[in-house]
């Protein structure tokens, strides 16, 4: 298992400064956070204004248009406020069950970790049978014995997708928990509670987001496969119940693409701007790929071949 | 082989997690859906269906352990209940039809994108910076935030209704005989084309990041170093000496994406009408019929379970650290 090597390299603080400095120095994050950002602005705007995007407009199926910017699905709705609506409510959802997966695995993976033997035996046992059972068709099977609703969805993704989380926490909580500092503080009397809290937790705020982050985007196509599939309320308006009703009014058939594409596209930058913060995340407690990346800079857009700065001639 | 069996007894156990997650989950339930269902269906069903389901539901005056007990051996006996909607087919009949395309469809495209995408992966790492570096590996990657499905709805559009290049949907040609025959083979090859690429094109990403990633970290190693110096041909160094060690992790992360990638293969089936378990789950989850979602769900399980004990055999293979110990 890969292991932070923060702490073992010194120097570089993966604290609230590391993190900041990653949204200040790394275009990737910038970008990834603006698209975000722009996109949750945008859509909750929308939201506002569009009270019943519901309503039957038009003829069904038109193409886009002046009056109808991205047309109108097989029931005569307006595919352009759809979009919009469906952006908000699929990424709220996202944002509040990947939070609650997150720490759910974080305090799972901690707990194995930092008291390990048995505790560590069993929890393991249970992140490992997690990970290993196939997410999607466990999902379907339960979601299908409850009764349709957001909070069904949240509960399914929550159960489903801890368990990515709690495995990366455990092996770095474990590494911690023989640190120095965190021996001394137990010496001195302090709670586990304390201890987790105020000396490992702290230390492991950039994987936290990088957890946080991988959760949303697994919540994000979780949600919208379910729904696709027909596991959810139907009738709420979201990306996987716009993709449902337009494979289920025939959209391929009547070769209305504009039904399905926007969706698509919002879902498709809002996974991509969160894999470019992941991604500036990864580069911040991967010395490896840091290291490439101020050489790099240094050296323009030549190759580079090893850690040592050699370049590489030019292809 | 201390490593090996460890991990079977692991995968053994988890099969059984599964079941009892199969059990318990209809008689755990809120609002006790069983009586819902049950009162849902009566007056369509046959009796015997209805008696099927109450089965699967628990409604019988045993007591909880003998009911799991008698559950476990019928699972044994390969016996998974009646399907209500394809009734009167047993459960695992239905499902047995649909496995061969699952299989075939996620196993060649998840074999085709890992090799792919650890190729490129190997190249972009190497060529740091490079042509494909900078533009390729972007865009396979921002290829993998699209949903697998809707990846596939597009290609379906495009090369099957828009410029009919491709079938657009089924396994094979209804005018042609399932046998073993060139024309047959061919047939499912061509139509596994589109439904692959959807999926290789939705993973690839993934890979070639993955692996870039630790092929960058395997580079910066001493003996990696010291090879160059040696004067070793660079083919060498990339292939044997950094590669090889960098597919390590790697090999882990696909045991661990498997079940993930069957999941989106089977939305994708969905979209073709590909006749394997996505498109039965799909009718299950549309008809109710839930001792065919939980047959399914438990298939597909082993089915990965089954994948996993593979890799470990390959890693095994891969890494003579693991043999080291065990012997």
């Amino acid at each position: 298992m890969t292991v932070s090597k923060t702490s073992e390299f010194g120097g570089r603080s993966a604290g609230w400064l590391g993190v900041l400095a990653v949204f200040v120095k790394s275009k990737k994050a910038r970008l990834g956070l603006f698209a975000l950002i722009a996109m949750l602005l945008v859509s909750s705007l929308l939201t506002v204004i569009y009270s019943d995007p519901q309503a039957l407009v038009a003829e069904p199926l038109q193409g886009p248009g002046l009056l109808h910017w991205f047309g109108t699905n097989g029931q005569g709705q307006d595919v352009w406020q759809l979009s919009w609506v469906g952006t908000t409510n699929s990424l709220m959802l996202a944002i509040v069950t990947a939070l609650c997966m997150s720490v759910v695995g974080v305090f799972i993976g901690i707990a194995a970790g930092y008291f390990g033997g048995g505790i560590d035996q069993f929890l393991s046992f249970v992140t490992n049978v997690t990970l290993v059972i196939p997410g999607l068709p466990l999902a379907i099977v339960i979601g299908a014995f409850l009764p349709s609703g957001p909070w069904t969805l949240f509960f399914i993704l929550v159960i489903t997708g801890w368990a990515w989380s709690a495995r990366v926490f455990r092996s770095f909580a474990m590494t911690l928990a023989h640190k120095e500092f965190v021996q001394a503080a137990r010496l001195a009397g302090e709670s586990h509670l304390r201890i987790v809290a105020f000396e490992i937790f702290p230390n492991l705020l950039s994987p936290f987001l990088t957890a946080l982050i991988g959760s949303m985007i697994y919540a994000i196509a979780a949600q919208v496969g379910l729904e696709f599939i027909g596991i959810g309320d139907m009738n709420r308006v979201t990306w996987g119940t716009n993709l449902y009703w337009a494979s289920n009014d025939a959209a391929l058939l009547t070769e209305s693409w504009w039904v399905f594409v926007p969706t698509g596209l919002l879902i498709a930058i809002s996974s991509a701007s969160l894999s470019l913060l992941n991604d500036a995340l990864d580069e911040l407690t991967n010395p490896a790929l840091q290291a490439d990346r101020l050489w790099r800079r240094k050296f323009g857009r030549q190759m580079i071949f090893g850690i040592t700065p050699q370049l590489r001639r030019r292809a | 082989m201390k490593f090996l069996s460890r991990r079977l007894l692991f995968y053994l156990l988890a099969a059984w997690v599964s079941l009892t997650i199969n059990f318990f989950l209809p008689r755990l339930m809120p609002g006790d859906p069983a009586s819902i269902v049950l009162a849902r269906f009566r007056g369509q069903l046959q009796p015997e269906a209805l008696e099927a389901l109450r089965q699967t539901f628990g409604f019988t005056d045993e007591s909880l352990l003998v009911q799991y007990g008698r559950y476990l051996l019928s699972i044994f006996s390969g016996d998974f209940g009646i399907s209500t909607s394809y009734f009167p087919s047993p459960v695992a009949d239905v499902m047995l039809q649909g496995l061969v395309w699952t299989v075939l469809l996620a196993g060649t495209s998840v074999l085709i994108s890992f090799t792919l995408g650890s190729l490129i992966g190997i190249w972009t790492a190497w060529y740091r910076g490079g042509f494909v570096d900078r533009y390729v590996t972007p865009s396979l990657v921002f290829l993998g935030s699209f949903p697998y499905f809707w990846m596939a709805m597009i290609l379906v559009y495009y090369f099957g209704f828009k410029w009919s290049l491709l079938p657009a949907a089924h396994a094979y040609s209804p005018n042609i005989q399932p046998a073993f025959s060139w024309a047959f083979t061919t047939d499912v090859v061509i139509h596994m084309i589109l439904p692959g690429s959807s999926i290789v094109l939705a993973t690839i990403g993934g890979w070639v990041l993955n692996m870039r990633n630790a092929m960058i970290s395997t580079l910066n190693s001493e003996y990696i170093n010291l090879a160059q110096a040696k004067g070793l041909p660079e083919k060498a160094i990339m292939l044997r000496y950094a590669a090889r060690n960098a597919m390590l992790p790697n090999i882990t992360s696909f045991g661990m994406a498997l079940g993930y990638v069957l999941a989106g293969s089977l939305l994708t089936e969905i979209v073709f009408s590909y006749p394997g378990q996505g498109y039965l789950l799909l009718q299950a989850v549309k008809t109710q019929d839930f001792p065919l979602m939980q047959g399914i769900f438990f298939i597909i399980t082993i089915a990965v379970l089954l994948a996993n004990w593979i890799v470990d055999l390959a890693y095994l293979w891969l890494d003579p650290r693991t043999r080291g110990v065990s012997s």
